[in-house]
């Protein structure tokens, strides 16, 4: 099996992927970037934590015109995973508003975006509608 | 005795829409010429200059303005805060005047944007040959469209659906028909980019840009200026009864910036600042949100200008769609918004429409506006948001 990364460092791969935040020691507010300190309270001190992978869809777009090279269209949302709100599309599902809507719950799920010429492959990820909708 | 209130004096805004023939200064130029002519005052008046032009923020739009107009030596602070940078230009020339560093400024917003295209997101870099983490996300490749979407269109449209799953009733439909307002309150203004009424079909008919906006339901690039001249209130005092007259109060100039809030970095949260800053504006003029006469709101998108509604209270809490189809914001309505035909349909030249929407609301308030005149206004609000973010709201009042 070829190498795998993935395709952002708040992914983590393995048996079970989930995405990880810096939680702030001080306040508990997350963030999915590299910290210089906590936007919320000012501290200085993150510890990792693991971000549930079912959510509910808070909100959602069908982007039809994007930038060259990104197919379109595609549903771009935001996740409320379980109190921590998470960027993502919406994926394996039809991307058109009657197929797509507000509150629907959704799980993590990840998939393959291509190999590099080392023959590594990158693994992004996007949020699936739960089978039970 | 004076106060230290604080007047716009001049103001004008140009016509927007493509100017192909004039570049950014003769933009910039003719609005500031027009504001000064506007105030009666001239260059040699003004103690400070404050100027945006967003898109050529690093090249100076203060100095290159004075080359043509007068090089007069005063402090220029060019600004730049994305599409809060008209709003911001004028906040600093007021700030100056209320310092006591000056008592008469001037604020320009200028920009060319007529035929640009999505202003971000537009363009995505092709995956390297390896993967290899860069960036605060240590991503090996570009994100966007791959983890949600960086354009604006379809980030204002999660804003707007959002206020739909908080409080529900956001629908397609409903946005468009905001969009429909705004389009039929451009046929009044002769200014406006485009002046077209468009009917609910048409609009939900066009091309789909990031659902639920299609393109009329997004702001139009487009070339424009603005400017504005103010002054002290002792300073006013001096001058003729004429330019008293038609000199409006800025009853409040309040500028804020996003304070943290879960999600606000996933998705930009413009509620709080918003909401914010009008809280502040209302409790420095001592104004209530049912005493406006005219909003003139950031209606970037139609998904945008729904949840404004709310931001800036014109409703109760949660009651932003009711409001609108209580046929509220319409200019026959209790609370008139975007009578200009707003940026969907006046156009939105990013650095100028922080001044030109303060420029419509003075327009009313000296009874000027012709067609499209609100009869017997008297107070305004204007507010901007620039993602980021930055927030710009003014409250003016016509002078008693």
């Amino acid at each position: 099996m070829a190498e795998q990364v993935p395709l952002v460092d708040y992914l983590v791969l393995g048996d079970e992927p989930h995405l990880q935040a810096n939680e702030c020691t001080a306040c508990g507010a997350r963030f999915f970037d590299r910290r210089n300190a906590c936007a919320s309270c000012g501290k200085t001190e993150f510890t990792k934590v693991a971000i549930p992978t079912e959510g509910v869809l808070r909100s959602f777009t069908i982007v039809a015109f994007a930038a060259p090279g990104i197919p379109v269209p595609f549903v771009a949302g935001i996740v409320d995973c379980g109190g921590t709100h998470v960027r993502g599309n919406v994926v394996d599902v039809e991307p058109d508003a009657d197929h797509v809507s507000l509150g629907m719950k959704v799980k993590l799920t990840t998939f393959p975006i291509g190999e590099d010429s080392a023959g590594t492959e990158a693994i992004g990820f996007g949020f699936a509608p739960l089978e039970a909708n | 005795m004076a106060s230290d209130d604080i007047w716009i004096l001049g103001i004008t805004m140009t016509k927007f829409g493509k100017r192909p023939d004039d570049d950014v200064v003769d933009l910039a130029a003719e609005a500031a010429l027009g504001a000064l002519a506007d105030g009666g005052v001239t260059i040699q008046d003004m103690g400070v200059l404050a100027a945006g032009n967003l898109m050529g923020a690093a090249a100076g739009i203060g100095q290159q303005l004075q080359k043509q107009i007068g090089q007069t030596g005063i402090p220029v602070y060019n600004v730049a805060n994305a599409c809060a940078t008209g709003a911001t230009a004028l906040r600093t020339a007021i700030m100056a005047v209320k310092a006591g560093e000056c008592d008469m400024g001037l604020a320009v917003g200028v920009e060319k944007l007529a035929g640009a295209g999505l202003l971000s997101g537009g363009s995505r870099k092709d995956d390297a040959d390896t993967w290899t983490p860069k960036g605060r996300y240590g991503a090996v490749a570009p994100i966007d469209g791959r983890i949600g979407t960086e354009i604006m269109p379809g980030v204002f449209a999660q804003v707007g659906m959002e206020y739909g799953y908080e409080h529900g009733g956001a629908t397609f439909e409903l946005f468009a028909r905001i969009s429909e307002k705004n389009h039929s309150h451009s046929t009044l203004n002769p200014l406006a980019a485009y002046s077209k009424a468009m009917t609910l079909e048409q609009i939900m008919g066009d091309i789909m840009i990031a659902y639920p906006n299609t393109r009329p339901m997004c702001s139009a690039n487009c070339d424009g200026a603005a400017a504005a001249v103010v002054v002290s209130d002792a300073k006013l005092k001096t001058l003729d009864p004429d330019q008293r007259r038609r000199a409006v109060k800025v009853s409040a100039s309040v500028l804020t910036s996003d304070p943290w809030d879960e999600g606000c970095q996933q998705l930009p949260n413009v509620n709080t600042l918003t909401r914010r800053a009008a809280t502040t504006a209302y409790e420095q003029a001592g104004v209530a949100p049912e005493d406006l006469d005219l909003v003139e709101l950031h209606d970037c998108f139609a998904t945008a200008e729904l949840v404004h509604y709310d931001n800036l209270q014109l409703c109760a809490p949660g009651e932003a769609v009711p409001f609108f189809e209580s046929g509220a914001t319409w200019r026959t309505g209790s609370t008139p918004v975007n009578v200009s035909g707003g940026l969907e349909s006046k156009g939105h030249p990013i650095a100028a429409t922080g001044i030109a929407n303060i420029w419509e609301v003075c327009h009313h308030l000296r009874g000027e506006a012709g067609d499209r005149q609100i009869e017997g206004a008297k107070v305004g609000l204007a507010h901007v948001i620039g993602l980021g973010s930055a927030c710009g709201v003014h409250i003016l009042e016509k002078a008693a």
